[in-house]
Protein backbone atom coordinates (compact mmCIF):
# COMPACT_ATOMS: atom_id res chain seq x y z
CA UNK A 1 0.00 0.00 0.00
CA UNK A 2 1.49 3.40 -0.78
CA UNK A 3 1.19 6.16 1.71
CA UNK A 4 -1.07 9.21 1.27
CA UNK A 5 0.86 12.00 0.58
CA UNK A 6 -0.70 15.03 1.46
CA UNK A 7 0.18 17.25 -1.47
CA UNK A 8 -0.53 15.44 -3.98
CA UNK A 9 -3.94 14.21 -2.33
CA UNK A 10 -5.35 17.37 -0.77
CA UNK A 11 -8.93 18.34 -1.57
CA UNK A 12 -9.66 14.40 -2.09
CA UNK A 13 -10.75 12.66 0.68
CA UNK A 14 -12.06 9.86 -1.63
CA UNK A 15 -8.27 8.91 -2.58
CA UNK A 16 -7.79 7.98 0.98
CA UNK A 17 -10.41 6.56 1.66
CA UNK A 18 -10.29 4.33 -1.26
CA UNK A 19 -6.78 2.83 -0.25
CA UNK A 20 -8.36 1.02 2.25
CA UNK A 21 -9.64 -2.14 -0.05
CA UNK A 22 -10.71 -0.95 -3.32
CA UNK A 23 -7.76 -1.23 -5.25
CA UNK A 24 -6.28 -4.97 -6.53
CA UNK A 25 -3.08 -3.51 -7.80
CA UNK A 26 -2.26 -1.17 -4.76
CA UNK A 27 -3.01 2.18 -6.86
CA UNK A 28 -5.99 3.88 -7.14
CA UNK A 29 -9.22 2.95 -9.11
CA UNK A 30 -9.48 5.05 -12.04
CA UNK A 31 -12.20 7.48 -13.16
CA UNK A 32 -13.93 5.10 -15.19
CA UNK A 33 -13.57 1.79 -12.56
CA UNK A 34 -15.25 4.08 -10.07
CA UNK A 35 -17.86 4.66 -12.57
CA UNK A 36 -18.41 1.13 -13.32
CA UNK A 37 -18.41 0.10 -9.58
CA UNK A 38 -21.14 3.20 -8.77
CA UNK A 39 -23.03 1.31 -11.30
CA UNK A 40 -23.18 -2.38 -10.09
CA UNK A 41 -26.06 -3.74 -8.34
CA UNK A 42 -25.88 -3.66 -4.08
CA UNK A 43 -26.85 -7.21 -2.23
CA UNK A 44 -28.17 -7.18 1.27
CA UNK A 45 -26.24 -8.89 3.82
CA UNK A 46 -28.17 -12.12 4.06
CA UNK A 47 -28.54 -12.84 7.93
CA UNK A 48 -28.38 -16.96 8.45
CA UNK A 49 -27.74 -16.60 12.16
CA UNK A 50 -30.87 -14.63 12.87
CA UNK A 51 -33.01 -17.03 10.05
CA UNK A 52 -32.43 -20.17 12.23
CA UNK A 53 -32.65 -18.44 15.33
CA UNK A 54 -36.27 -17.70 14.83
CA UNK A 55 -36.54 -21.19 12.79
CA UNK A 56 -35.56 -22.77 16.39
CA UNK A 57 -37.93 -20.16 18.29
CA UNK A 58 -40.98 -21.29 16.11
CA UNK A 59 -39.97 -25.30 16.35
CA UNK A 60 -40.49 -24.61 20.36
CA UNK A 61 -43.51 -22.41 20.04
CA UNK A 62 -45.27 -25.05 18.05
CA UNK A 63 -44.28 -27.46 20.89
CA UNK A 64 -45.91 -25.66 23.62
CA UNK A 65 -49.03 -24.58 21.54
CA UNK A 66 -49.11 -28.63 21.17
CA UNK A 67 -48.81 -29.24 24.74
CA UNK A 68 -51.69 -27.01 26.17
CA UNK A 69 -53.90 -28.43 22.62
CA UNK A 70 -52.95 -31.78 24.01
CA UNK A 71 -52.97 -31.18 27.42
CA UNK A 72 -56.09 -32.21 30.57
CA UNK A 73 -58.05 -29.03 29.25
CA UNK A 74 -61.60 -28.85 28.89
CA UNK A 75 -61.31 -25.64 26.04
CA UNK A 76 -65.12 -26.64 25.84
CA UNK A 77 -65.36 -25.19 29.45
CA UNK A 78 -62.94 -22.26 28.85
CA UNK A 79 -65.43 -20.89 26.12
CA UNK A 80 -68.45 -21.80 28.47
CA UNK A 81 -67.34 -19.84 31.72
CA UNK A 82 -65.78 -16.90 29.24
CA UNK A 83 -69.04 -14.73 29.40
CA UNK A 84 -70.83 -16.11 32.33
CA UNK A 85 -72.38 -13.91 34.36
CA UNK A 86 -69.96 -14.28 37.54
CA UNK A 87 -66.95 -13.57 35.48
CA UNK A 88 -68.39 -10.26 33.99
CA UNK A 89 -69.55 -9.19 36.91
CA UNK A 90 -66.02 -9.88 38.46
CA UNK A 91 -64.66 -8.15 35.25
CA UNK A 92 -67.31 -5.05 35.62
CA UNK A 93 -65.65 -4.67 39.31
CA UNK A 94 -62.03 -4.83 38.09
CA UNK A 95 -62.55 -2.01 35.96
CA UNK A 96 -64.48 0.00 38.78
CA UNK A 97 -61.79 -0.57 41.37
CA UNK A 98 -58.61 0.30 38.57
CA UNK A 99 -60.76 3.51 37.47
CA UNK A 100 -61.33 4.39 41.24
CA UNK A 101 -57.89 3.23 42.77
CA UNK A 102 -55.90 5.22 39.65
CA UNK A 103 -58.00 8.02 40.25
CA UNK A 104 -57.21 8.34 44.04
CA UNK A 105 -53.76 7.33 43.49
CA UNK A 106 -53.27 10.17 40.65
CA UNK A 107 -54.94 12.94 42.84
CA UNK A 108 -52.76 11.66 45.70
CA UNK A 109 -49.87 12.02 43.49
CA UNK A 110 -50.96 15.46 42.34
CA UNK A 111 -51.08 16.15 45.96
CA UNK A 112 -47.94 14.88 47.74
CA UNK A 113 -45.75 15.68 44.69
CA UNK A 114 -46.51 19.81 45.14
CA UNK A 115 -46.10 19.27 49.43
CA UNK A 116 -42.73 17.23 48.30
CA UNK A 117 -41.72 20.49 46.31
CA UNK A 118 -43.26 23.09 49.28
CA UNK A 119 -40.77 25.49 50.69
CA UNK A 120 -42.39 24.43 54.26
CA UNK A 121 -39.92 21.46 55.77
CA UNK A 122 -42.67 20.23 57.74
CA UNK A 123 -45.05 19.72 54.88
CA UNK A 124 -41.93 18.16 53.17
CA UNK A 125 -41.49 15.88 55.82
CA UNK A 126 -45.44 14.73 55.98
CA UNK A 127 -45.02 14.25 51.86
CA UNK A 128 -41.86 11.94 52.53
CA UNK A 129 -43.28 10.37 55.14
CA UNK A 130 -46.03 9.06 53.50
CA UNK A 131 -44.17 8.18 50.60
CA UNK A 132 -41.65 6.22 52.92
CA UNK A 133 -44.49 4.90 54.53
CA UNK A 134 -46.80 3.34 51.66
CA UNK A 135 -43.38 2.21 49.31
CA UNK A 136 -42.10 0.25 51.65
CA UNK A 137 -44.29 -1.90 52.73
CA UNK A 138 -46.13 -4.77 50.73
CA UNK A 139 -49.35 -3.99 49.31
CA UNK A 140 -51.15 -7.05 50.08
CA UNK A 141 -50.30 -6.66 53.97
CA UNK A 142 -52.02 -2.53 53.26
CA UNK A 143 -54.99 -4.18 52.72
CA UNK A 144 -55.26 -6.59 55.45
CA UNK A 145 -54.73 -3.74 57.68
CA UNK A 146 -57.39 -2.01 56.49
CA UNK A 147 -59.58 -4.57 56.20
CA UNK A 148 -59.19 -5.68 59.50
CA UNK A 149 -59.16 -1.72 60.66
CA UNK A 150 -62.40 -2.41 63.14
CA UNK A 151 -59.79 -4.23 65.44
CA UNK A 152 -58.21 -0.77 66.06
CA UNK A 153 -60.49 1.46 65.58
CA UNK A 154 -64.24 -0.38 66.26
CA UNK A 155 -66.02 3.53 65.01
CA UNK A 156 -64.70 5.69 62.57
CA UNK A 157 -66.17 9.72 62.68
CA UNK A 158 -66.33 12.92 64.29
CA UNK A 159 -67.65 11.75 68.03
CA UNK A 160 -70.94 13.36 68.29
CA UNK A 161 -71.35 14.37 65.17
CA UNK A 162 -71.28 11.35 62.62
CA UNK A 163 -70.46 7.75 63.33
CA UNK A 164 -70.27 4.68 61.91
CA UNK A 165 -69.29 1.09 62.75
CA UNK A 166 -65.64 0.34 61.14
CA UNK A 167 -66.80 -3.30 60.01
CA UNK A 168 -70.01 -1.90 58.20
CA UNK A 169 -67.85 0.83 56.76
CA UNK A 170 -65.01 -0.73 55.78
CA UNK A 171 -66.22 -3.20 53.24
CA UNK A 172 -64.32 -5.18 50.79
CA UNK A 173 -64.63 -2.24 48.23
CA UNK A 174 -63.55 0.34 50.32
CA UNK A 175 -60.68 -1.55 51.82
CA UNK A 176 -59.46 -2.43 48.61
CA UNK A 177 -60.07 1.18 47.21
CA UNK A 178 -58.14 2.51 50.41
CA UNK A 179 -54.84 -0.04 49.88
CA UNK A 180 -54.91 0.35 45.98
CA UNK A 181 -55.06 3.94 46.51
CA UNK A 182 -52.83 5.05 49.20
CA UNK A 183 -50.43 2.52 48.06
CA UNK A 184 -50.50 4.05 43.93
CA UNK A 185 -50.13 7.51 45.27
CA UNK A 186 -47.04 7.30 46.84
CA UNK A 187 -45.40 5.76 43.37
CA UNK A 188 -47.53 8.57 41.48
CA UNK A 189 -46.30 11.70 44.06
CA UNK A 190 -42.74 10.23 42.33
CA UNK A 191 -43.96 10.28 38.81
CA UNK A 192 -45.69 13.35 39.34
CA UNK A 193 -42.80 15.46 40.61
CA UNK A 194 -40.32 14.12 38.02
CA UNK A 195 -42.51 15.13 35.64
CA UNK A 196 -43.14 18.42 37.30
CA UNK A 197 -39.33 19.25 37.48
CA UNK A 198 -38.70 17.95 33.84
CA UNK A 199 -41.00 21.94 32.74
CA UNK A 200 -38.72 24.56 32.40
CA UNK A 201 -38.51 27.44 34.89
CA UNK A 202 -38.81 30.16 32.60
CA UNK A 203 -42.27 29.17 31.91
CA UNK A 204 -43.31 29.35 35.22
CA UNK A 205 -41.41 32.90 35.11
CA UNK A 206 -43.48 33.42 32.52
CA UNK A 207 -47.11 32.45 34.00
CA UNK A 208 -46.15 34.70 37.02
CA UNK A 209 -45.32 37.81 34.84
CA UNK A 210 -48.86 37.87 33.23
CA UNK A 211 -50.12 38.02 37.05
CA UNK A 212 -50.61 34.10 37.11
CA UNK A 213 -51.07 32.83 40.90
CA UNK A 214 -49.31 29.49 41.74
CA UNK A 215 -52.38 27.29 41.81
CA UNK A 216 -53.51 28.75 38.20
CA UNK A 217 -50.27 27.92 37.02
CA UNK A 218 -49.65 24.72 37.78
CA UNK A 219 -52.90 23.82 36.51
CA UNK A 220 -52.69 26.01 33.08
CA UNK A 221 -49.38 25.79 32.45
CA UNK A 222 -46.55 23.43 34.19
CA UNK A 223 -49.27 20.17 34.34
CA UNK A 224 -50.49 20.03 30.66
CA UNK A 225 -46.50 20.17 29.75
CA UNK A 226 -45.57 17.61 32.45
CA UNK A 227 -47.94 15.12 31.29
CA UNK A 228 -46.01 14.40 28.28
CA UNK A 229 -43.39 12.90 31.27
CA UNK A 230 -45.76 11.97 33.31
CA UNK A 231 -48.49 9.89 30.50
CA UNK A 232 -45.96 7.17 29.99
CA UNK A 233 -45.29 6.20 33.40
CA UNK A 234 -49.16 6.16 34.81
CA UNK A 235 -50.03 4.71 31.93
CA UNK A 236 -47.82 1.30 32.78
CA UNK A 237 -49.18 2.00 35.76
CA UNK A 238 -52.85 1.87 35.45
CA UNK A 239 -51.93 -1.35 33.15
CA UNK A 240 -50.36 -2.72 36.96
CA UNK A 241 -53.36 -1.86 38.86
CA UNK A 242 -55.68 -3.78 36.28
CA UNK A 243 -53.62 -6.74 37.30
CA UNK A 244 -53.02 -5.65 40.98
CA UNK A 245 -56.86 -5.09 42.00
CA UNK A 246 -56.41 -9.77 41.73
CA UNK A 247 -54.90 -9.33 44.76
CA UNK A 248 -57.81 -7.59 46.79
CA UNK A 249 -59.36 -11.49 46.23
CA UNK A 250 -57.99 -12.02 49.83
CA UNK A 251 -60.06 -9.84 51.08
CA UNK A 252 -63.19 -11.12 49.14
CA UNK A 253 -63.30 -8.20 47.05
CA UNK A 254 -65.27 -9.96 43.76
CA UNK A 255 -63.10 -9.23 41.36
CA UNK A 256 -62.52 -11.42 38.42
CA UNK A 257 -59.77 -13.61 39.46
CA UNK A 258 -62.08 -13.76 42.94
CA UNK A 259 -65.42 -15.09 41.01
CA UNK A 260 -63.09 -17.49 38.80
CA UNK A 261 -61.88 -18.98 42.06
CA UNK A 262 -65.66 -19.27 43.53
CA UNK A 263 -66.85 -20.97 40.00
CA UNK A 264 -64.09 -23.45 40.70
CA UNK A 265 -64.11 -24.12 44.27
CA UNK A 266 -67.35 -25.51 42.74
CA UNK A 267 -66.72 -27.15 39.77
CA UNK A 268 -62.96 -28.27 40.42
CA UNK A 269 -62.04 -26.90 36.53
CA UNK A 270 -59.47 -24.50 37.88
CA UNK A 271 -57.08 -24.19 34.80
CA UNK A 272 -59.80 -23.36 32.38
CA UNK A 273 -61.35 -20.77 35.12
CA UNK A 274 -57.59 -19.37 35.50
CA UNK A 275 -57.47 -19.01 31.54
CA UNK A 276 -60.72 -16.83 31.44
CA UNK A 277 -59.70 -14.95 33.41
CA UNK A 278 -56.31 -14.32 31.80
CA UNK A 279 -58.13 -13.80 29.02
CA UNK A 280 -60.53 -11.08 30.19
CA UNK A 281 -57.20 -8.99 31.68
CA UNK A 282 -55.50 -9.43 28.47
CA UNK A 283 -58.27 -7.89 26.79
CA UNK A 284 -58.33 -5.23 29.04
CA UNK A 285 -54.88 -4.30 29.18
CA UNK A 286 -54.61 -4.46 25.19
CA UNK A 287 -57.25 -2.24 25.18
CA UNK A 288 -55.87 0.01 27.56
CA UNK A 289 -52.36 -0.10 25.72
CA UNK A 290 -54.14 1.34 22.58
CA UNK A 291 -55.58 3.93 24.67
CA UNK A 292 -51.99 5.23 25.88
CA UNK A 293 -50.75 5.45 22.60
CA UNK A 294 -53.31 8.35 21.76
CA UNK A 295 -52.70 9.74 24.82
CA UNK A 296 -49.32 10.04 24.53
CA UNK A 297 -49.60 11.21 20.81
CA UNK A 298 -52.31 14.03 21.95
CA UNK A 299 -50.25 15.62 25.15
CA UNK A 300 -47.10 15.57 22.52
CA UNK A 301 -49.00 18.60 20.87
CA UNK A 302 -46.47 21.01 20.63
CA UNK A 303 -43.51 19.38 21.29
CA UNK A 304 -42.35 18.92 17.38
CA UNK A 305 -41.74 20.72 14.42
CA UNK A 306 -44.80 20.03 11.77
CA UNK A 307 -44.22 20.50 7.94
CA UNK A 308 -44.68 24.19 7.17
CA UNK A 309 -42.09 25.40 9.66
CA UNK A 310 -39.74 28.10 7.58
CA UNK A 311 -37.29 29.67 10.14
CA UNK A 312 -36.28 32.74 9.71
CA UNK A 313 -38.89 33.63 7.06
CA UNK A 314 -40.39 37.03 8.50
CA UNK A 315 -36.97 38.44 8.40
CA UNK A 316 -38.57 40.71 5.53
CA UNK A 317 -40.58 42.61 8.27
CA UNK A 318 -37.85 43.66 10.05
CA UNK B 1 -46.06 67.29 38.02
CA UNK B 2 -47.09 63.27 37.71
CA UNK B 3 -45.44 60.41 39.69
CA UNK B 4 -43.04 58.92 37.82
CA UNK B 5 -43.59 55.53 35.93
CA UNK B 6 -41.05 53.95 38.24
CA UNK B 7 -39.17 54.89 41.18
CA UNK B 8 -36.41 53.03 42.26
CA UNK B 9 -35.09 53.77 45.60
CA UNK B 10 -31.79 52.73 47.25
CA UNK B 11 -32.57 49.11 46.52
CA UNK B 12 -30.63 46.53 47.66
CA UNK B 13 -29.94 42.31 46.18
CA UNK B 14 -27.47 39.91 47.13
CA UNK B 15 -27.30 36.30 46.54
CA UNK B 16 -24.81 34.55 48.69
CA UNK B 17 -21.58 36.20 48.61
CA UNK B 18 -22.43 38.32 45.47
CA UNK B 19 -23.97 41.60 45.92
CA UNK B 20 -25.88 41.78 42.88
CA UNK B 21 -27.47 45.43 43.29
CA UNK B 22 -26.08 47.66 45.54
CA UNK B 23 -28.40 50.67 46.53
CA UNK B 24 -29.64 50.94 43.41
CA UNK B 25 -31.70 54.49 42.66
CA UNK B 26 -33.39 55.42 39.27
CA UNK B 27 -36.37 57.20 37.82
CA UNK B 28 -38.10 56.62 34.96
CA UNK B 29 -40.84 58.94 33.58
CA UNK B 30 -44.48 58.07 31.98
CA UNK B 31 -43.54 57.29 28.06
CA UNK B 32 -39.72 56.82 28.93
CA UNK B 33 -37.60 54.19 27.21
CA UNK B 34 -35.21 53.39 29.75
CA UNK B 35 -31.79 51.20 28.39
CA UNK B 36 -29.68 49.50 31.10
CA UNK B 37 -26.49 48.56 29.52
CA UNK B 38 -23.38 46.66 31.36
CA UNK B 39 -21.20 43.86 31.06
CA UNK B 40 -23.09 40.18 32.25
CA UNK B 41 -23.17 39.83 35.93
CA UNK B 42 -23.47 43.65 36.46
CA UNK B 43 -26.65 43.24 37.95
CA UNK B 44 -29.13 44.51 35.16
CA UNK B 45 -31.09 41.48 34.57
CA UNK B 46 -31.61 41.45 38.55
CA UNK B 47 -32.84 44.82 38.92
CA UNK B 48 -35.55 43.98 35.97
CA UNK B 49 -36.04 40.73 38.32
CA UNK B 50 -36.88 42.95 41.35
CA UNK B 51 -39.33 45.40 39.43
CA UNK B 52 -41.48 42.43 38.27
CA UNK B 53 -41.31 40.65 41.72
CA UNK B 54 -39.69 37.45 40.17
CA UNK B 55 -36.97 38.23 43.10
CA UNK B 56 -37.60 39.84 46.74
CA UNK B 57 -35.31 42.97 47.13
CA UNK B 58 -33.43 42.87 50.53
CA UNK B 59 -33.92 46.77 50.78
CA UNK B 60 -35.04 49.41 49.25
CA UNK B 61 -38.60 50.46 47.76
CA UNK B 62 -39.76 50.11 44.10
CA UNK B 63 -43.10 52.20 42.95
CA UNK B 64 -45.07 51.54 39.90
CA UNK B 65 -46.73 55.02 40.19
CA UNK B 66 -47.67 55.82 43.37
CA UNK B 67 -48.13 52.09 44.56
CA UNK B 68 -45.53 50.12 46.90
CA UNK B 69 -44.28 47.05 45.30
CA UNK B 70 -43.80 43.71 47.16
CA UNK B 71 -44.38 45.18 50.33
CA UNK B 72 -47.04 47.16 52.36
CA UNK B 73 -46.26 49.28 55.09
CA UNK B 74 -46.95 48.89 58.40
CA UNK B 75 -45.99 51.84 61.27
CA UNK B 76 -41.82 51.33 60.45
CA UNK B 77 -42.18 48.18 59.24
CA UNK B 78 -42.08 47.01 55.39
CA UNK B 79 -44.66 43.73 55.37
CA UNK B 80 -44.12 41.20 52.48
CA UNK B 81 -47.58 40.83 50.23
CA UNK B 82 -49.53 37.93 50.05
CA UNK B 83 -48.54 35.49 46.78
CA UNK B 84 -52.20 36.10 45.69
CA UNK B 85 -51.43 40.56 45.77
CA UNK B 86 -47.96 40.25 44.48
CA UNK B 87 -49.74 38.28 41.47
CA UNK B 88 -51.91 41.32 41.39
CA UNK B 89 -49.07 44.13 40.97
CA UNK B 90 -47.28 41.77 38.22
CA UNK B 91 -50.48 42.13 35.66
CA UNK B 92 -49.73 45.83 35.32
CA UNK B 93 -46.21 44.71 34.05
CA UNK B 94 -45.61 43.01 31.00
CA UNK B 95 -42.04 41.09 30.82
CA UNK B 96 -40.00 39.84 27.48
CA UNK B 97 -37.81 37.12 28.58
CA UNK B 98 -34.17 36.72 26.77
CA UNK B 99 -35.38 32.76 26.33
CA UNK B 100 -38.95 33.88 25.26
CA UNK B 101 -40.38 31.64 27.35
CA UNK B 102 -43.76 31.20 25.50
CA UNK B 103 -46.08 28.56 26.89
CA UNK B 104 -44.86 25.53 24.90
CA UNK B 105 -48.50 23.48 24.51
CA UNK B 106 -50.11 26.26 23.31
CA UNK B 107 -50.62 28.20 19.99
CA UNK B 108 -49.21 31.91 19.33
CA UNK B 109 -53.20 32.91 20.12
CA UNK B 110 -53.94 30.77 22.79
CA UNK B 111 -50.44 32.30 24.22
CA UNK B 112 -51.57 35.80 23.75
CA UNK B 113 -55.53 34.86 25.53
CA UNK B 114 -54.40 33.12 28.25
CA UNK B 115 -54.15 35.93 30.62
CA UNK B 116 -56.48 38.20 29.73
CA UNK B 117 -58.75 35.14 29.43
CA UNK B 118 -57.33 33.25 32.88
CA UNK B 119 -56.31 35.75 35.01
CA UNK B 120 -58.29 39.55 33.83
CA UNK B 121 -61.39 37.22 33.09
CA UNK B 122 -62.16 39.36 30.06
CA UNK B 123 -65.02 37.85 27.61
CA UNK B 124 -63.85 35.50 24.95
CA UNK B 125 -64.88 36.96 21.84
CA UNK B 126 -63.91 40.59 22.58
CA UNK B 127 -59.92 38.43 23.81
CA UNK B 128 -59.86 36.81 20.76
CA UNK B 129 -60.50 39.63 18.29
CA UNK B 130 -57.58 41.54 20.05
CA UNK B 131 -55.58 37.97 19.69
CA UNK B 132 -55.94 38.33 16.27
CA UNK B 133 -54.73 42.22 16.34
CA UNK B 134 -51.96 42.27 18.25
CA UNK B 135 -50.50 39.26 16.30
CA UNK B 136 -51.09 41.27 12.92
CA UNK B 137 -48.94 44.13 15.12
CA UNK B 138 -46.39 42.46 15.28
CA UNK B 139 -46.61 41.31 11.66
CA UNK B 140 -47.57 37.28 13.20
CA UNK B 141 -50.93 37.18 11.38
CA UNK B 142 -50.78 33.94 9.55
CA UNK B 143 -49.19 32.14 12.11
CA UNK B 144 -52.19 32.25 15.12
CA UNK B 145 -52.40 28.74 15.22
CA UNK B 146 -48.45 27.66 15.42
CA UNK B 147 -47.20 26.11 18.34
CA UNK B 148 -43.93 27.94 19.40
CA UNK B 149 -41.90 24.81 18.18
CA UNK B 150 -42.75 25.99 14.86
CA UNK B 151 -41.48 29.70 15.11
CA UNK B 152 -38.20 30.76 14.70
CA UNK B 153 -36.46 32.17 17.49
CA UNK B 154 -37.25 36.01 16.34
CA UNK B 155 -41.37 34.95 15.65
CA UNK B 156 -41.62 33.35 19.18
CA UNK B 157 -40.03 37.00 20.87
CA UNK B 158 -42.56 38.90 19.04
CA UNK B 159 -45.45 36.62 20.15
CA UNK B 160 -43.92 37.17 23.77
CA UNK B 161 -44.24 40.54 22.85
CA UNK B 162 -47.79 40.12 22.30
CA UNK B 163 -48.71 38.08 24.84
CA UNK B 164 -47.28 40.99 27.41
CA UNK B 165 -49.12 43.64 25.45
CA UNK B 166 -52.14 41.74 25.71
CA UNK B 167 -51.98 42.65 29.42
CA UNK B 168 -52.55 45.65 28.65
CA UNK B 169 -49.33 46.35 31.05
CA UNK B 170 -48.30 50.06 32.07
CA UNK B 171 -44.65 49.27 32.08
CA UNK B 172 -42.82 46.88 29.46
CA UNK B 173 -39.43 44.90 31.20
CA UNK B 174 -37.48 43.63 27.83
CA UNK B 175 -34.76 41.11 29.56
CA UNK B 176 -32.11 40.93 26.84
CA UNK B 177 -35.07 40.41 24.47
CA UNK B 178 -32.29 39.74 21.66
CA UNK B 179 -29.54 37.73 23.06
CA UNK B 180 -30.55 34.58 22.31
CA UNK B 181 -31.58 35.34 18.67
CA UNK B 182 -29.46 34.30 15.56
CA UNK B 183 -27.89 37.76 13.94
CA UNK B 184 -30.58 37.86 10.83
CA UNK B 185 -33.63 38.01 13.22
CA UNK B 186 -32.77 40.42 15.61
CA UNK B 187 -33.80 43.04 12.97
CA UNK B 188 -37.51 41.84 13.63
CA UNK B 189 -37.77 41.95 16.90
CA UNK B 190 -35.89 45.82 17.75
CA UNK B 191 -38.29 47.20 14.72
CA UNK B 192 -41.43 45.31 16.87
CA UNK B 193 -39.61 47.62 19.57
CA UNK B 194 -39.07 50.75 18.33
CA UNK B 195 -42.55 50.65 17.33
CA UNK B 196 -43.72 49.90 20.62
CA UNK B 197 -41.35 53.12 21.72
CA UNK B 198 -43.05 55.21 18.85
CA UNK B 199 -46.32 54.40 20.53
CA UNK B 200 -45.23 56.10 24.40
CA UNK B 201 -45.25 52.73 25.84
CA UNK B 202 -42.97 52.77 29.19
CA UNK B 203 -40.43 50.61 28.51
CA UNK B 204 -37.38 49.30 30.27
CA UNK B 205 -34.81 47.60 28.12
CA UNK B 206 -31.66 45.63 29.28
CA UNK B 207 -29.86 45.20 26.15
CA UNK B 208 -26.05 44.64 24.37
CA UNK B 209 -27.54 46.21 21.02
CA UNK B 210 -26.12 49.60 21.96
CA UNK B 211 -27.16 50.98 18.36
CA UNK B 212 -31.05 50.14 19.53
CA UNK B 213 -30.09 52.00 22.63
CA UNK B 214 -28.83 55.15 20.55
CA UNK B 215 -31.86 55.19 18.42
CA UNK B 216 -34.79 54.22 20.64
CA UNK B 217 -33.66 55.33 24.07
CA UNK B 218 -34.71 58.64 25.94
CA UNK B 219 -32.08 57.07 28.74
CA UNK B 220 -28.77 54.98 29.25
CA UNK B 221 -28.23 53.53 32.34
CA UNK B 222 -24.70 51.80 32.46
CA UNK B 223 -23.88 49.25 35.23
CA UNK B 224 -20.91 47.57 36.61
CA UNK B 225 -21.00 45.51 39.47
CA UNK B 226 -24.46 46.01 40.98
CA UNK B 227 -24.17 49.99 40.72
CA UNK B 228 -24.85 52.24 38.28
CA UNK B 229 -22.03 53.77 36.97
CA UNK B 230 -23.85 56.94 35.15
CA UNK B 231 -26.96 57.53 32.94
CA UNK B 232 -27.84 59.90 30.64
CA UNK B 233 -28.57 60.94 27.27
CA UNK B 234 -27.70 57.69 25.17
CA UNK B 235 -25.68 60.02 22.39
CA UNK B 236 -23.72 61.38 25.40
CA UNK B 237 -23.58 57.54 27.30
CA UNK B 238 -22.55 55.89 23.91
CA UNK B 239 -20.21 58.83 22.72
CA UNK B 240 -18.58 60.75 25.33
CA UNK B 241 -18.92 58.48 28.58
CA UNK B 242 -17.25 60.20 31.55
CA UNK B 243 -16.45 56.91 33.17
CA UNK B 244 -13.54 55.11 32.35
CA UNK B 245 -15.39 51.61 32.90
CA UNK B 246 -18.29 53.00 30.27
CA UNK B 247 -15.68 54.22 28.17
CA UNK B 248 -14.11 50.30 28.46
CA UNK B 249 -17.32 48.29 28.04
CA UNK B 250 -18.62 50.62 25.19
CA UNK B 251 -14.73 50.51 23.20
CA UNK B 252 -15.41 46.53 23.81
CA UNK B 253 -18.51 46.24 22.52
CA UNK B 254 -18.67 47.74 19.44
Amino acid sequence: MRSAEPGRNAGSRGEIMEQNNLSRTGLAPTRGERKAIANLEIVPRRHLGRWVTAAVIAVLLALVIKAFAEGDIAWGVVAEFFAAPAILFGLVNTVVMTICAMSLGIALGVVFAVMYMSPNPVIRVVAWGYIWLFRGTPLILQLLLWFNLALVFPTLGIPGLIEVRTVEFMTPFVATLLGLGLNQGAYTAEVMRSGILSVDSGQTEAAKSIGMTRLLTLRRIVLPQAMRVIIPPVGNEVISMVKLTSIASVIQYAEILRNAQTIYYANARVIELLIVAAGWYLIVVTLLQIGQYQLERSFAKGQTHRGNHKPGRAVENA
Amino acid sequence: MPSPMVSIINVSKRFGALQALDEVSLEIPRGAVQCIIGPSGSGKSTLLRCINQLEPTDSGAIFLEDELLGFERKGDKLLELSEGQIAGQRMKTGTVFQRFNLFQHMTARENIVEGPLRVLNRPRGEVMDEAVALLERVGLADKSGAYPAELSGGQQQRVAIARALAMRPKLLLFDEPTSALDPELVGEVLAVMHDLASTGMTMIVVTHELAFARDAASNVVFMDRGRIVEQGLPTTILTEPTEQRTRDFIGAER
